[in-house]
């Protein structure tokens, strides 16, 4: 049986814990409607990936100090200007990916699996791929779960909160670091630039089943793990590309499942 | 002796390089009901929030109970102008008003007993005790404007904010409205924007009259000509068609 090959286990493991991830911090991306800042993280991360591979480190490991510290710059500088937020965001899109291609160039004898980085391949997993999504995990649960309230109240209403002294700044920061962290859990799952599809897809079908955000983190990681299940299974029974399929069945599961809604209601 | 609550000296405010208020000076004492009126982009939503600390003056200085606003701003109720609220957003009426108490909170933010009795109070007043578990998208317009009015008093203020609480909100209940505010001004000071002159005036004890600059602050008979300034327009064109309720006394 194939379910007893180390890979696929692996697989299905690292389609788990990155469905965890989603769901926690996918909430927050779409109510919080973060969906453009979290593509400019996800892609300046690539600028991590390629500088851990010119450096001969796990690019897991420089993608998550690089990217948290480009989330923490794109904080402070889309609170700090009063406009075009969106252009600097769009400027740090396209530089990391442009540093991260310049710096794997730069790595002598080494001819990359771009894709892989990219678009994701989850049957090439590792034992210590797996224990850094299990150690992000961690730290996004337990950060999330001590300040649920305060992400909530800063959430719902910014202004608000600052005035009644949330530290607003080092609340976004946080959590755009925490967008940080999972884009580098889904990094080996369904790549840098099909990230985005899975902090939004599951969340957003959560959102159609409920109006509490306890409610909607829970069904998005539930909802999560189905289309990752789903994925991994056809992807690899239909030999097709991993990532590419759980987008997609993603992307089909969440219109489909918003018709059918729409038709309901209508009736 | 009256005791001075804020204190706005030769403050002026640029968004970029566009000046949006001009050398104002207002005083604010601690029994005052102050409504502030003026045109759509005149700048008083921007003044609110130089108030609460949420913008840093360009020129001038501010103080809020004679601090700095970012410490003086804990004494303060903002009801922020409700057309902005994202409604779709998963939360419910309880949440939106408990999260008034997050800056009493400790460092797990969770809230106390304590704070679900206040919480509780805020409700009881505003009349929406049993909305408390309703999402805000469920909410009428008059409703959730009562819901960030409740969460804005379960912050215990000593002075409330409220930036065009009435639009969108039909006469009848506007008019109850203006009423449970004067009851309210017993306990707090209140300060109240709305770029529609129609009622206001009956209920406030003091007027401001703001398009960038302050053109007029204190007893609510306006000048005529300071309304034409303001609005560009004579006095009759104002408002719904009562623009003698600009100029005349409250009947109680
Ligand atoms: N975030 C912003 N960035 C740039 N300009 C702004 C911003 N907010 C408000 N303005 C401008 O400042 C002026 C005053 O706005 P505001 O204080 O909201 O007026 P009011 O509340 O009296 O309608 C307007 O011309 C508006 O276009
Ligand atoms: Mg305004």
């Amino acid at each position: 049986m194939v379910f007893q090959y180390a890979f696929f286990q692996n697989a299905v493991m690292a389609g788990i814990f990155a469905a965890i991830a989603c769901g926690v911090i996918g909430s927050y991306v779409v109510v919080k409607r973060l969906v453009f800042i979290s593509g400019g993280i996800s892609h300046a991360a690539f600028g991590g990936i390629g500088l851990g591979l010119f450096l001969g480190y796990n690019p897991l490991l420089t993608a998550i100090i690089f990217s948290v510290f480009s989330s923490s710059i794109l904080g402070i500088i889309s609170k700090k200007a009063y406009q075009r937020e969106d252009t600097l965001i769009g400027a740090m899109w396209a530089i990391g990916m442009a540093f991260g291609i310049f710096m794997i160039y730069q790595t002598p004898g080494y001819v990359p699996d771009l894709a892989s980085y990219l678009f994701g391949n989850i049957l090439t997993v590792s034992r210590i791929d797996i224990l850094i999504m299990i150690a992000l995990n961690i730290i996004i649960a337990l950060i999330v779960f001590i300040r649920y309230n305060e992400f909530l109240a800063f959430s719902f209403d910014e202004e608000f909160s600052e005035v009644t002294n949330v530290p607003v700044m080092k609340t976004y920061i946080v959590l755009l670091s925490l967008v940080a962290l999972t884009v580098v859990v889904l990094v080996s799952v369904v790549g840098i630039i099909l990230a985005m599809a899975l902090l939004t897809l599951p969340a957003a079908t959560a959102s159609l089943f409920t109006n509490s955000l306890k409610k909607m983190i829970i069904f998005s990681i539930l909802i999560g793990i189905g289309y990752m299940l789903l994925g991994i299974g056809m992807s690899f029974f239909l030999n097709q590309p991993s990532g590419a399929t759980i987008v997609l069945i993603s992307g089909i599961s969440y219109l489909a499942i918003l018709g059918i809604k729409s038709l309901i209601r209508k009736s | 002796m009256k005791n001075e609550i804020i204190r706005i000296e030769h403050v002026s405010f640029d968004y970029g390089d566009h000046r949006v208020l001009e050398n104002i000076n207002l005083t604010v004492y601690e029994e005052d009901f102050l409504g502030i009126i003026g045109p759509n982009g005149g700048g008083k939503s921007t003044l609110l929030k130089i108030i609460l600390g949420l913008l840093n003056p360009t020129e001038g200085t501010i103080s809020l109970f004679d601090k700095n606003p970012k410490e003086g701003r804990k004494y303060v109720g903002y009801v922020p102008q409700y057309t902005l609220v994202d409604r779709n957003f998963p939360i419910n009426v309880e949440q939106v008003i408990l999260s008034g108490r997050i800056g009493h909170t400790d460092f797990l933010r969770r809230y106390s007993g304590e704070d679900k009795k206040i919480a509780d109070k805020a409700m009881k007043i505003m009349g929406i005790g049993d909305l408390s578990n309703i999402q805000i998208g469920k909410l009428s317009g008059g409703q959730l404007q009562r819901v960030l009015i409740a969460r804005a008093l379960a912050t215990e203020p000593k002075l409330l904010l409220l930036d065009e609480p009435t639009s969108n909100i039909d006469v009848q209940a506007e008019t109850d409205f203006y009423d449970f505010l004067h009851g309210l001004s017993e306990k707090m000071a209140i300060i109240l924007v709305t770029h529609d002159t129609g009622a206001i005036s009956s209920h406030v004890k003091t007027i401001g009259c703001i398009n960038k600059t302050l053109h007029y602050h204190g007893e609510k008979n306006i000048p005529p000509k300071v309304f034409e300034k303001l609005y560009g327009c004579p006095i009759e064109l104002i408002g719904h068609g009562i623009p003698h309720r600009v100029l005349k006394e409250h009947e109680d």
